[in-house]
């Protein structure tokens, strides 16, 4: 792998690969202090993300790396029109590795079609987010011990939630998960995914519209945020956005070792009365996104270094 | 040129009928030295209709795309005047600049530069679903950038 656009261009024994680096660093950080020493990151955000950059950025900073950047279109050249690929020959110039969020889809795939160095996906639209991927994953493999054998509740907007997409495809790879789809009717799953990853042998799937009643089966809940900018009207958005709150209560029901999960931010999904439950990871979740990317870092350079 | 019989090149038969000028662009006739007939709208017991496009001489061109465009279409090699092969015509993996991606949110629409990419998203094709060598149908395809589907 020489760039990062999508989840999918990472195989299995990839993603493994990348997740016992992160067990390593997370054990010894010590020794990988000075991992990327005299090597720069640039993180070009043409659309503000500041937790995904700031996870970006104090991953290089931890491994002893320099960052440069911009973190809002406005205060780029893109403005001016200048095109995706233009941008990318000049940050080549000054950077080692990019890390590049974009409100286009497919601008990130554009940007390492031109590039000489790596490019790493770190959201671009509704599409892709590879990262948050990768951080679910191993927040998943950390808390769980494993990424087989687990009943995974993904709930709220399980149409327009690209994580969930990306995670869909990604765990949909190991044996024996059974994945609980818990939505209204009008936020379902997509047809490309019910119709393609979850149509494997290994994989099991159920449809529910109600959180609580599931809950106790679960070992994994994901959950999203109904985000207001997915929708065309205000109405459907008021309507739908309460309709599957996680709150104190309803967590009697759930396993003792369930692992709560979300890609951040919240809104108003999870009652901030749970975040102080022991199954609350979605903010530990930040900092393994943090490790993942520090492996992720180390492991696109050291292909990098051999291609040159 | 007589346009009943060439001697040697390519017939492109069976052509939906309107669509040779659009097929003339995209296989980039409009580029050889070579003689091209166009023939519109003629009568076929089949099709009703028709177009057929005759080729001259010797040449290098690309007819995967066809396979996409109209796939209707037969493809007969001529050598010393007669049929030395015809060509089945398959869905091309990649079809490049011929169709344009309408997802309002895809980097090509604010980046006009790009090459217009599109990848045969069921590959290799599924047998259940139509498409494996029946011809008259086009198979689904997918925008490399932002992944929105083509029929
Ligand atoms: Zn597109």
């Amino acid at each position: 792998m020489k760039h990062l656009i999508q989840i999918s261009d990472l195989s299995e024994q990839e993603i493994d690969e990348l997740i016992s680096l992160a067990d390593d660093i997370l054990q010894d950080s010590a020794r990988y202090r000075e991992a990327l020493r005299h090597k720069t990151l640039a993180t070009l955000f043409f659309e503000p993300s500041t937790r995904t950059r700031l996870s970006f950025e104090s991953a290089m900073l931890e491994l002893g790396g320099n960052v440069l950047g911009f973190a809002d279109p406005n205060s780029s050249s893109a403005t001016k029109g200048e095109s995706v690929a233009d941008t990318i020959r000049t940050v080549e110039c000054y950077a080692d590795i990019i890390a590049m969020r974009h409100p286009k889809e497919g601008a990130p795939l554009a940007a390492s079609m031109k590039s000489r160095v790596p490019i790493i996906n770190a959201g671009d639209g509704g599409h892709h987010h590879p990262t948050q991927t990768l951080t679910d994953l191993f927040t998943i493999k950390r808390e769980k011990g494993r990424l087989t054998n687990l009943v995974v509740g993904l709930c709220g907007d399980l149409k327009f939630g690209r994580t969930v997409h990306s995670l869909v495809h990604a765990m949909s790879r190991y044996d024996g998960i059974t994945f609980v789809l818990i939505s209204p009717e009008e936020l379902t799953l997509p047809d490309y995914l019910t119709e393609g990853p979850l149509k494997r042998d290994n994989v099991r799937v159920a449809a529910t519209n109600s959180l609580v009643s599931t809950l106790g089966e679960l070992d994994v809940l994901y959950m999203t945020r109904v985000q207001r900018e997915r929708f065309f009207n205000e109405a459907d958005y008021v309507r739908l956005k309460d309709s599957y709150i996680l709150n104190r209560a309803m967590l009697e029901h759930a396993k003792p070792d369930l692992a709560i999960l979300h890609p951040l931010p919240r809104v108003n999904e999870i009652a901030a009365d749970v975040d102080d439950d022991p199954r609350a990871l979605y903010f530990r979740q930040m900092f393994y996104g943090k490790i993942i990317r520090k492996a992720l870092l180390i492991s696109l350079m050291r292909n990098y270094e051999c291609l040159k | 040129m007589n346009i009943d019989s060439i001697n040697s090149g390519i017939v492109i038969d069976h052509i939906q009928a309107g669509n040779s000028m659009n097929i003339y662009g995209l296989l980039g006739l409009d580029k050889l030295q070579s003689s091209v007939a166009i023939i519109k709208n003629c009568k076929s017991r089949k099709m009703g209709r028709k177009d057929i496009i005759k080729i001259d001489g010797e040449f290098d061109v690309n007819l995967d795309v066809l396979g996409y465009v109209d796939p209707g279409a037969t493809v007969s090699i001529i050598k010393d005047g007669v049929t030395a092969q015809k060509k089945k015509l398959s869905l091309p993996r990649r079809i490049v600049n011929v169709v344009r991606c309408n997802n309002p949110r895809c980097i090509t629409t604010t980046e006009t530069a790009l090459d217009q990419v599109f990848v045969l998203a069921d590959d290799p094709p599924r047998q259940n679903c139509g498409f494996v060598g029946d011809p008259g149908t086009r198979g689904l395809y997918r925008c490399v950038y932002c992944d929105a589907a083509k029929g």
